[in-house]
């Protein structure tokens, strides 16, 4: 380890200093607001989040998505970014079709996946043409929550698995071959070298996808909203929902600060879980 | 350690670029032309006619922002607060015009009422524009109201002896079910989606017309049975309601055959195939046939930076022959006195009668928008709507969530002070829930 | 298995990958460019026939539109250098140094990661209002640049931290400074990872919706101003809009894709 002296903290000064204003005032202002009411200290905002008809759904419905999309993400990315190494030809497009989702928002994808799930959409005229259905079904309604949610599922994995696929490409990059090469002399299967030499090595890759990727999919909800309506609450659609529609800014200051204090915690366990050495030589 | 200055001096140096660029361009923020914010005619295709056909013939230079309903207030208010507006002209509902009136965001507007000459806006109208004060703090702009449409392969199925311009709600239900038995499928529809306009229906149409009111009667025997049978009507009801926006699209691809919502989210399957859709009065319950029209007028901010412009403005879009243009581009129909031109398109003609006949019904039952709950507004729609997903869509029993609901509505009342609206008997003080 | 197989394999599973992609924006333009009628068509049409520029021609007719695209634009870019003016640094910092304050800077970063940042555009909008800064690109880049600078930060951390620390050790005796040891060893090795952070910046801001919204009247981005008008309007004019959304992002992917690509070229070194 470098000797440190000032040189970090200049470092880090300006990002500190502009994180400072623009982030933690506003959020102090925030998380003020979540604990008072008409100016006193108070809980009201939170039994009222706590009361509210939606927020139970909004919890089962962030973590149901949440807990099965990011192990599916990095699963799927894992498997794409090991592809990548063993395509010679016609690489560049490759990488650049697979990262076409990193360009899209959710609000887009949303659109896109209403476009493929609406009752007369792609969908239906696929299994219509297949002979699985006689006309149009509905799927995204609450009849059929269970379609709904892996609907949801689905254009999630669609839009943000990209962005681990690069977070873990950019990772892969600088694994020396020189490892996977000793363990390739020295007998290692293809599934092994990858188990045990490629996989661990990755960990910081991993790690910062998984942190990235939990966080954002806790703030998903443009999604949420495009193909669920009314039917698919979720943690941060309620907090907008509060802030905007309902104009309760402290009941949507508490969402928000609810919504932190997961993603702090998700973000503490894979700190803890994938714990990488301060420099890990890779 | 010194070796790092170049490195630190460039960044500095870029950093500082950057700030002094941005200082440079801030400037450019400054008011050109008048910025008319509106909540009203934000559909896109609403908005491209207000600024293509209804502003070309303006006095001022004009540039036509839409927002939404609720952020119309955060957006006036954060530009007022900083005492520099950039909105001169807002135009929004009556509702949404009033919390600002509380904020004294709007300027009066009796001089420029005064210059309005040679038309005659709605006194009615025009009183509400006074937002309960004394001075006028909105001008009329256009209303609107809520009706029903229906294919015309709907008609066969109605009940025997139902008249379409006179229905009720239990004909409403037989008709839609009449439809399941034939053909299998719910065709009746609303919007419950989220940008849907649903709590109108219950505030405006399904309350009044069961209990005689809104806010007194919430929670009332009335009520019970009220929720009770709009769940049953609920069977017919297309599931993909709670995703409808505007009902004009499922009517047009025939995904539903009837459906209630705002003329002007009708209007495109009205206009469209005048031939295969017929328009009439929302059905009437027990106590009337409860609708609500819905007035938009015009205000000017406190400190716009184009006040005069904005007043030119108004007297522009109230002039007859604007009034005319504008119902005949956006469906929104006029609130000064004009001759009703005959070369109306069919589908306008349609949904045009329906109004008239749901307001000449015997039993017809005029019902306001909420009034006096300020900021509260939204949250007052959600507690229909949370009613409505208890009892109807999870099927929990009516009285307990009505009771649990009247406590949310209580505490909004007792918080906004607001004295009863109609259809409920006038109020000294906070309208009671009784 | 042969290699053959293994090779037919692999093109295969990256065949499914890529159609897994492409479909589905293959299908949203048919959507697109069907015209009024593709809503309320039954069975849908899997090919391009019959297609119209109706929609899409009128949607990008639409007043504001453009000038929308160029604030997307300005802020975008303004968010991008932002994010590595700050982040660069600042990841550098993380992962060469252990200096006391480290770890809360990171928690600091990570928080902000974990915040629903759009909420503070609220309280942000009276103080950018008295600055000069509501409805002006650079507010809004600002903003976006709280979303953008500790992922750059997070992800430069992570690159920095992946190459040995011997390479730089071995300019230094070189006669390079910390400063162009940087320059010329750390930084080609970092570029495309940093030109990955960069393009996460990009987007990041060009997709933002709502701080765009509430820190926007009349200068909307384009994300801000689709939101304003698709949400309520007709289904096929939702379509060529979540159209126009995408087509910019797909190009600049394109064009950025050998910066990409670049990163897989550095393992085969």
């Amino acid at each position: 380890m470098r000797r440190a002296g000032a040189l970090p903290y200049l470092l880090i000064l300006p990002s500190v200093l502009f994180l400072g204003v623009l982030f933690v005032v506003p959020l102090v202002q925030t998380a003020l607001l979540a604990f008072q009411e008409g100016g006193t200290w108070s809980l009201g905002n939170w039994h009222r989040m706590a009361d509210d008809l939606n927020f139970q759904d909004a919890v089962v419905n962030t973590f149901s998505v949440v807990l099965i999309v990011v192990p599916l993400q990095c699963t799927l990315a894992l498997g794409m970014t090991m592809m990548l190494r063993h395509v010679q030809r016609g690489r560049d497009i490759i990488l650049w079709v697979w990262s076409i989702p990193l360009g899209i928002s959710d609000l887009a994808a949303g659109l896109v996946w209403l476009a493929i799930l609406t009752d007369q959409g792609w969908l239906n005229t696929l299994l219509f043409k297949l002979g699985l259905i006689s006309g149009p079904q509905a799927w995204l309604t609450y009849e059929t929550p269970m379609v709904l949610l892996a609907g949801i599922i689905v254009a999630e994995l669609w839009r943000a698995t990209a962005i681990v696929f690069v977070i873990l490409l950019a990772g892969v990059q600088l694994l020396p071959k020189e490892y996977e090469e000793a363990a390739e002399v020295f007998g290692a299967s293809p599934w092994q070298r990858f188990w045990r030499v490629t996989l661990p090595l990755l960990r910081p890759s991993l790690q910062t996808a998984l942190i990235l990727r939990t966080v954002l999919a806790f703030e998903m909800f443009a999604m949420a909203l495009a193909l669920g309506g009314r039917n698919f609450p979720v943690l941060v659609s309620e907090a907008f929902n509060w802030q905007y529609g309902n104009q309760d800014y402290g009941v949507a200051a508490s969402y928000a600060v609810l919504v932190m204090a997961i993603s702090i915690a998700a973000t503490l366990i894979y700190l803890v879980a994938l714990r990488v050495p301060a420099e890990q030589r890779a | 350690m010194k070796k790092a200055a170049p490195f630190r001096r460039s960044f500095a140096a870029a950093l500082a670029g950057l700030l002094l660029g941005a200082a440079a361009w801030a400037p450019a923020a400054r008011a050109e032309e008048l910025v008319f914010l509106s909540t009203q005619l934000r559909p896109i295709e609403s908005a491209q006619k207000m600024r293509t056909q209804i502003l070309a013939g303006a006095p001022v230079p004009t540039n036509f922002v839409t927002e939404q309903p609720p952020q119309l207030g955060v957006h006036v208010r954060a530009e007022a607060q900083a005492g520099k507006p950039v909105s001169s002209l807002i135009g929004g509902l009556h509702g949404e015009l009033l919390p600002l009136a509380g904020t004294r965001n709007l300027a009066p507007l009796d001089d420029v009422l005064g210059s309005l000459t040679n038309r005659q806006i709605n006194p009615a109208m025009l009183e509400a524009g006074k937002l309960g004060g004394s001075q006028q703090l909105y001008i009329p702009w256009m209303q609107a109201t809520y009706i029903m449409v229906a294919n015309k392969q709907a008609l066969p199925f109605l009940p025997a002896g139902a008249d379409i311009n006179a229905l009720t709600y239990e004909q409403l239900a037989q008709w839609a079910g009449n439809i399941q038995e034939k053909t299998g499928k719910r065709l009746l529809g609303f919007p419950a989606g989220p940008t849907g306009l649903m709590p109108r229906f219950f505030e405006g149409y399904l309350y009044p017309s069961f209990t005689g009111g809104v806010v007194r009667s919430f929670r009332s025997p009335d009520a019970e049975r009220m929720w009770t049978q709009f769940r049953d009507l609920w069977k017919f009801v297309n599931p993909n309601s709670t995703n409808y926006g505007f009902m004009q699209e499922p009517l047009l691809s025939g995904d539903v055959w009837i459906a209630f919502d705002h003329v002007a989210r009708l209007m495109d399957a009205l206009s469209r195939k005048p031939d295969d859709f017929v328009a009439f009065p929302a059905p009437a319950g027990p106590k009337g046939r409860g609708w609500m029209p819905v007035v938009a007028g015009l205000s000017i901010a406190n400190g716009a930076p184009a006040a005069a412009e904005a007043a030119k403005l108004i007297e522009y879009l109230t002039r007859p022959a604007v009034q005319i243009e504008t119902l005949k581009a956006v469906a929104f129909f006029p609130v000064v006195q004009v001759e009703m031109s005959v070369d109306l398109d069919p589908g306008l003609r349609l949904a045009a009668d329906a109004v008239a006949k749901m307001g000449a019904a015997p039993d017809s039952l005029v019902s306001a928008l909420p009034i006096g709950l300020d900021q509260r507004g939204g949250e007052f729609d959600k507690l229909f709507m949370d009613t409505f997903q208890r009892v109807v869509l999870r099927g929990e029993p009516p009285r307990a969530v009505l009771d649990r609901q009247g406590e949310a509505m209580k505490r909004i009342i007792a918080d906004t002070k607001a004295a009863c609206w109609a259809p409920d008997a006038r109020s000294d003080g906070p309208c009671p829930v009784e | 298995m042969t290699p053959v197989w293994r090779r037919g394999l692999l093109w295969c599973g990256v065949a499914v990958l890529c159609a897994w992609t492409l479909v589905p924006i293959y299908l949203l333009a048919l959507g697109a460019f069907g015209g009024r009628e593709i809503v309320s068509q039954w069975p849908k049409p899997f090919l391009p026939l019959g297609l119209s520029l109706d929609t899409v021609g009128a949607f990008l007719a639409i007043d504001g539109v453009w000038r929308a695209t160029w604030v997307s634009v300005q802020a975008a870019a303004m968010c991008m250098v932002l994010a590595l003016l700050l982040g660069v640094p600042a990841g550098y910092a993380l992962a060469r140094f252990r200096f006391a304050g480290a770890g809360s800077y990171r928690l600091l970063i990570l928080m902000t990661r974990a915040f629903p940042v759009a909420i503070l555009a609220l309280p942000l909008t009276v103080s950018f209002i008295n600055l000069g800064l509501y409805d002006t690109p650079f507010g809004v880049a600002l903003l976006h640049a709280v979303l953008a600078v500790p992922f750059a930060t997070l992800v430069c951390a992570s690159l920095f931290q992946g190459i040995p620390a011997e390479l730089e050790e071995a300019a230094w005796v070189f006669g390079c400074s910390r400063f162009t040891g940087f320059l010329r060893v750390v930084l080609p090795l970092a570029l495309p990872g940093i030109a990955a952070a960069s393009i996460f910046a990009f987007v990041l801001s060009w997709n933002e919706v709502f701080a765009a919204s509430v820190l926007t009247v009349r200068h909307r981005t384009l994300t801000a101003y689709l939101l304003s008008v698709l949400s309520e309007s007709p289904l096929h004019v939702q379509f060529a809009g979540g159209l126009i959304l995408i087509v910019p992002s797909v190009l600049f992917i394109f064009l950025v894709r050998r910066r990409l690509f670049a990163m897989w070229g550095i393992g085969n070194r």
